[in-house]
C-alpha cells in the first residue's frame, strides 16, 4: 500500500515537472510588437570625407621624410562626422551627428535605429551630410512609403545610391 | 546572504525530506540535481545529433527541414526534436534549482568556492545554448530572438558593423551568416561540457548519473511530453514583417522582453551586475575557514586511505620525505580542504585503543582532535554498561538538546569523522550498551561522503571496517535533518529500549573504568586489545 502509494507520487511529480517545463516551453504568450503599427529601421555603414583636405608636400617637407614616405600629398585620414535627419510626415523624426568609427576616426559613420510608427501611407524625409560643408545636406531624399501593420520597413543608405528603402 | 539562507534553508530541509519519502533518499530528485543535468544534457546531445541529420543550414531552407521532422517524420525525428527541446529546459530547472539548492545549504563558501565560480559561466553556457538553438529553426521565434540579441549585442562598442544589420531586410541575411550561427549552437553547448568538467574538478568521485531508475523514470517522462506535446514552429520567419505576438520559451528567454521595456544599456548593466553578485557569493560576507586536517608523519604509514576518502580532493599522495621505510606520505593541500575530519575516520592509525604515546592518529583537524574525543568520552562512561552514546553530525540536530540520563553526546563535523575503532572502544572498553551515529540528512551529507563512507565502514565493504566482533546490534546509524530532533529523539528511545533488552555484555570491570575516570590520555592504561 505504502509502496503503491510512493509510485502515484513519483509520478505526480516526475509529472508535475514535466508539465511545467512542457507549459513554460511555450506560453505564456507574450506580445512583442503593437497591433496595427509598423516598424520602421534606419541603418547604413558609410564613410564621409576626409576632415581634412589633401595637401601637396613643400620639397622641404619632402626632404624631411624617409625616401620610402615621400609622396607629394599629405592626406590626414580622418573622417567628417556625418549630420543625418529624419522626418515624418513633416515633423522631425531624428536627427544625430553620428562620429567616424575607429581610433583614428577614419572608419565609417554607423546608424542603426528602430521607430514603430501607425500603418499607413507615411512621408519620409531623409537628409545626409557627409562633406565638409557646414550648413545644408549633401544626400536629400523624399520617400512615400506605404506601411502595413506588421510590416518592417528599413532604409538604408549606399554611397553611390543615395538612400535606398529595403 | 545568510538571512536569505535562513529562510531558504529549513524549506529545503522539508523538501527534502517530503522528496526522500516519495523517492526514497537515493533516489531523491533533490539529491541528483546536478545528476540529472549531467543527464538532460546527454539526451540533448543525442536528440541533438539526430536532429541534426535532418537538418538543413540553408536559411531558406533550414525552417522546411524542421518542419519536415515534425510533420513527416513526427515518430522519430519529431520526438527527437521535442526532447531536444524540453530535455534542454529540464535542464534550465534542474540547473536553477541545484545553485539555490547549494546556496541554501552554504556549500558554496571556504574551500568550496570553486564549484560555485565555475558554475557561474555555466548559467551563462546553458542559456547561450539555448538561445543559438531558437535561432536554427528560422521561424519568427527565431528571427525575434536573433534581431533582439544582435541589437543588444550591438549596444557593446565592440562590434564594427552592426550584427543586427544581418536581418535588415529580406535580402540581408545570407547562408553564410545562418551557417555560422549553426556553428555556435554546436561550438557552446561544448564549451558547456568543458566547463561542466572544470565544475567538478574539486570534487572527488561526483555524483554525474542518477540513478538508474531516476533516469528512466525521468526519461519516459520526457518522453510522455514529446509525444503528448510536440515541439513546434512558429510561422516561417519573413524579414520584411514583424514578429508580433510570440510564444516564447520561459526557460531560455525569459528575460527578452526586458530588452522591450528597458533601454539595452539597463539591461546590459542588469545582467552585469547579477553576474558579478553571483561570481562573489562564495565571499559574502566572507567565511572564517576552521582549520585544515593536518599529517602527523610518524603515524602516517602512507596507506592512502584518507585520500581515497577525501571528498574533496584535497589530499594527495607524495614521496616520502622522512625516511621511513614507507613508499608514500599524505599531504593536505589546505586550500582545498573543507575541514569535514572524514581523512581522520578513514585512517587506520586513529585507534582509541592506543595507549602506549599519545593518541596522534596520522591525519586529523586540530580543532577536533580524537584525543579530545576519546578524553569526553572517558569521562561519560558508565560502569553500569547501561549508557547509550549518541555520536552526532553538528548538520543534524544538535545533540545537546536529546540529552538524558543514561545518553551521553558528542557532536563531530561529520559521522564520516568518527573512526570506527572508536564504536568499537565505546562498546568494549566504556561500558556502552549501544553506540547511536546521527549523521544529517540521508543521502544529503553536507561534506558529500560522509554517511556514505560510515554506512561501508559500519558494513565493513570499506576500510577501515568495524570489527567483527562488535555486535552490531548495539550499533545504529541513521541521518536527521536538523528539524527532526522529535524523530531523532524517538529513533534514539527505541534504540535505548532495543539494546537493553540486550542480554547484558561482558563490561570492564568498575575498577578498570574508575582507573581510566578523568585520567589524562596518554598514560599507558589499557594496551592495545
Ligand atoms: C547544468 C549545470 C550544472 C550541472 C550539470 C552541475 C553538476 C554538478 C555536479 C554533478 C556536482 C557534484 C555533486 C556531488 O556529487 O556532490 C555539482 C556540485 C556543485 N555545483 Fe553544480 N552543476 C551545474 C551548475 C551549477 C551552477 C550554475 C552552480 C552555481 C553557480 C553550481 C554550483 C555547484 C556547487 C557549489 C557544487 C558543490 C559542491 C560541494 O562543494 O559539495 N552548479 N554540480
Ligand atoms: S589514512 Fe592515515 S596512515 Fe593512511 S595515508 Fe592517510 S594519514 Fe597516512
Ligand atoms: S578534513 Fe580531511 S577529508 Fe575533509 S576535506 Fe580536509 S583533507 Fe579532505
Amino acid at each position: 500500500m505504502i509502496r503503491a502509494l510512493r509510485y502515484v507520487g513519483q509520478a505526480a511529480v516526475l509529472a508535475a515537472f514535466v508539465a511545467a517545463v512542457g507549459f513554460f516551453s511555450g506560453n505564456p504568450s507574450f506580445r512583442h510588437f503593437p497591433e496595427g503599427e509598423a516598424l520602421l529601421k534606419v541603418s547604413f555603414s558609410h564613410g564621409g570625407d576626409r576632415k581634412v583636405e589633401c595637401r601637396k608636400r613643400t620639397p622641404e617637407e619632402l626632404a624631411e621624410l624617409a625616401a620610402n614616405m615621400r609622396s607629394a600629398l599629405d592626406c590626414p585620414r580622418e573622417r567628417v562626422e556625418l549630420r543625418f535627419e529624419i522626418d515624418l510626415d513633416g515633423e522631425p523624426l531624428y536627427q544625430a551627428l553620428l562620429p567616424p568609427a575607429g581610433l583614428a576616426g577614419d572608419g565609417p559613420s554607423r546608424v542603426y535605429e528602430r521607430f514603430a510608427l501607425p500603418a499607413g501611407r507615411h512621408v519620409l524625409d531623409l537628409r545626409l551630410r557627409d562633406s565638409r560643408r557646414s550648413e545644408g545636406f549633401d544626400h536629400v531624399a523624399r520617400r512615400a512609403v506605404e506601411f502595413d501593420a506588421g510590416q518592417s520597413v528599413a532604409v538604408d543608405f549606399r554611397g553611390g545610391e543615395g538612400f535606398i528603402i529595403r | 546572504m545568510t538571512a536569505l539562507q535562513r529562510i531558504l534553508r529549513p524549506a529545503f530541509w522539508r523538501l527534502d525530506d517530503w522528496t526522500s519519502r516519495v523517492f526514497g533518499a537515493a533516489w531523491n530528485p533533490l539529491y541528483n540535481l546536478g545528476a540529472l543535468g549531467f543527464f538532460f544534457y546527454w539526451i540533448v546531445a543525442v536528440s541533438g545529433i539526430y536532429v541534426y541529420v535532418f537538418f538543413d543550414t540553408g536559411v531558406t531552407e533550414a525552417y522546411d527541414s524542421v518542419a519536415y521532422m515534425t510533420e513527416d517524420q513526427w515518430y522519430l525525428a519529431g520526438v527527437m526534436r521535442s526532447l531536444h527541446r524540453y530535455a534542454g529546459d529540464a535542464m534550465v530547472v534542474v540547473m536553477v534549482v541545484h545553485l539555490i539548492r547549494e546556496f541554501s545549504y552554504d556549500r558554496l563558501r571556504g574551500a568550496r568556492w570553486f564549484s560555485w565560480l565555475t558554475g557561474v559561466p555555466i548559467v551563462l553556457l546553458v542559456l547561450a545554448s539555448g538561445i543559438t538553438g531558437y535561432w536554427l529553426v528560422w521561424d519568427q521565434l527565431a528571427q525575434y530572438v536573433a534581431i533582439a540579441t544582435t541589437e543588444w549585442l550591438d549596444w557593446l562598442p565592440i562590434f564594427g558593423e552592426p550584427i543586427a544589420r544581418n536581418f535588415l531586410a529580406p535580402d540581408a541575411l545570407d547562408d553564410r551568416f545562418f551557417t555560422w550561427l549553426v556553428f555556435l549552437h554546436i561550438a557552446v553547448p561544448l564549451l558547456l561540457l568543458l566547463a561542466l568538467w572544470l565544475h567538478l574538478q574539486r570534487v572527488s568521485q561526483p555524483r554525474i548519473n542518477p540513478p538508474r531508475g531516476l533516469a528512466a523514470a525521468s526519461f519516459a517522462a520526457l518522453l510522455a511530453l514529446s509525444l503528448v506535446v510536440p515541439a513546434t514552429s512558429h510561422a516561417p520567419a519573413d524579414l520584411a514583417m514583424v514578429p508580433t505576438v510570440l510564444n516564447l520559451d520561459w526557460f531560455y528567454l525569459g528575460f527578452y522582453p526586458l530588452l522591450d521595456l528597458w533601454s539595452h544599456g539597463t539591461v546590459w548593466v542588469t545582467a552585469a551586475i547579477l553576474t558579478l553578485t553571483l561570481a562573489a557569493m562564495p565571499w559574502l560576507p566572507p567565511f572564517r575557514r576552521p582549520a585544515v586536517a593536518l599529517v602527523n608523519l610518524d603515524n602516517c604509514n602512507g596507506c592512502a586511505r584518507c585520500a581515497e576518502d577525501c571528498p574533496f580532493n584535497a589530499i594527495s599522495m607524495e614521496r616520502r620525505t622522512d625516511g621511513k621505510p614507507f613508499d608514500r606520505e599524505a599531504v593536505v593541500k589546505g586550500s582545498l580542504c573543507v575541514s569535514c575530519g572524514i581523512c581522520a575516520g578513514s585512517c587506520p592509525t586513529a585507534t582509541p585503543f592506543r595507549r602506549a604515546g599519545a593518541l596522534v592518529p596520522g591525519i586529523e583537524l586540530p580543532d577536533a582532535t580524537l584525543a579530545t574525543l576519546r578524553d569526553r568520552l572517558d569521562r561519560t562512561a558508565d560502569p553500569a554498561g547501561q549508557q547509550v552514546y549518541l555520536i552526532a553530525c553538528e548538520h543534524g540536530v544538535r545533540p545537546e538538546t536529546l540529552r538524558r540520563p543514561g545518553l551521553a553526546v558528542a557532536a563531530l563535523p561529520c559521522v564520516g569523522a568518527l573512526p570506527p575503532s572508536f564504536i568499537d572502544y565505546l562498546l568494549s572498553r566504556c561500558g556502552a550498551a549501544g553506540v547511536y551515529l546521527a549523521g544529517c540528512a540521508e543521502g544529503n551529507c553536507h561534506f558529500r561522503l560522509g554517511d556514505t563512507w560510515t554506512e561501508a565502514r559500519l558494513e565493513r565493504r570499506r576500510d577501515p571496517g568495524l570489527r567483527k566482533r562488535v555486535p552490531r546490534e548495539r550499533v545504529r546509524c541513521d541521518g536527521f535533518a536538523p528539524h527532526q530532533s522529535v524523530r531523532l529523539r524517538r529513533s534514539v528511545e527505541t534504540f535505548l529500549h532495543d539494546v537493553r533488552e540486550l542480554p547484558t555484555q561482558e563490561i570492564p570491570s568498575a575498577r578498570q573504568l574508575g582507573a581510566r575516570f578523568g585520567r589524562a590520555h596518554g598514560d599507558g592504561g589499557v594496551g592495545s586489545p
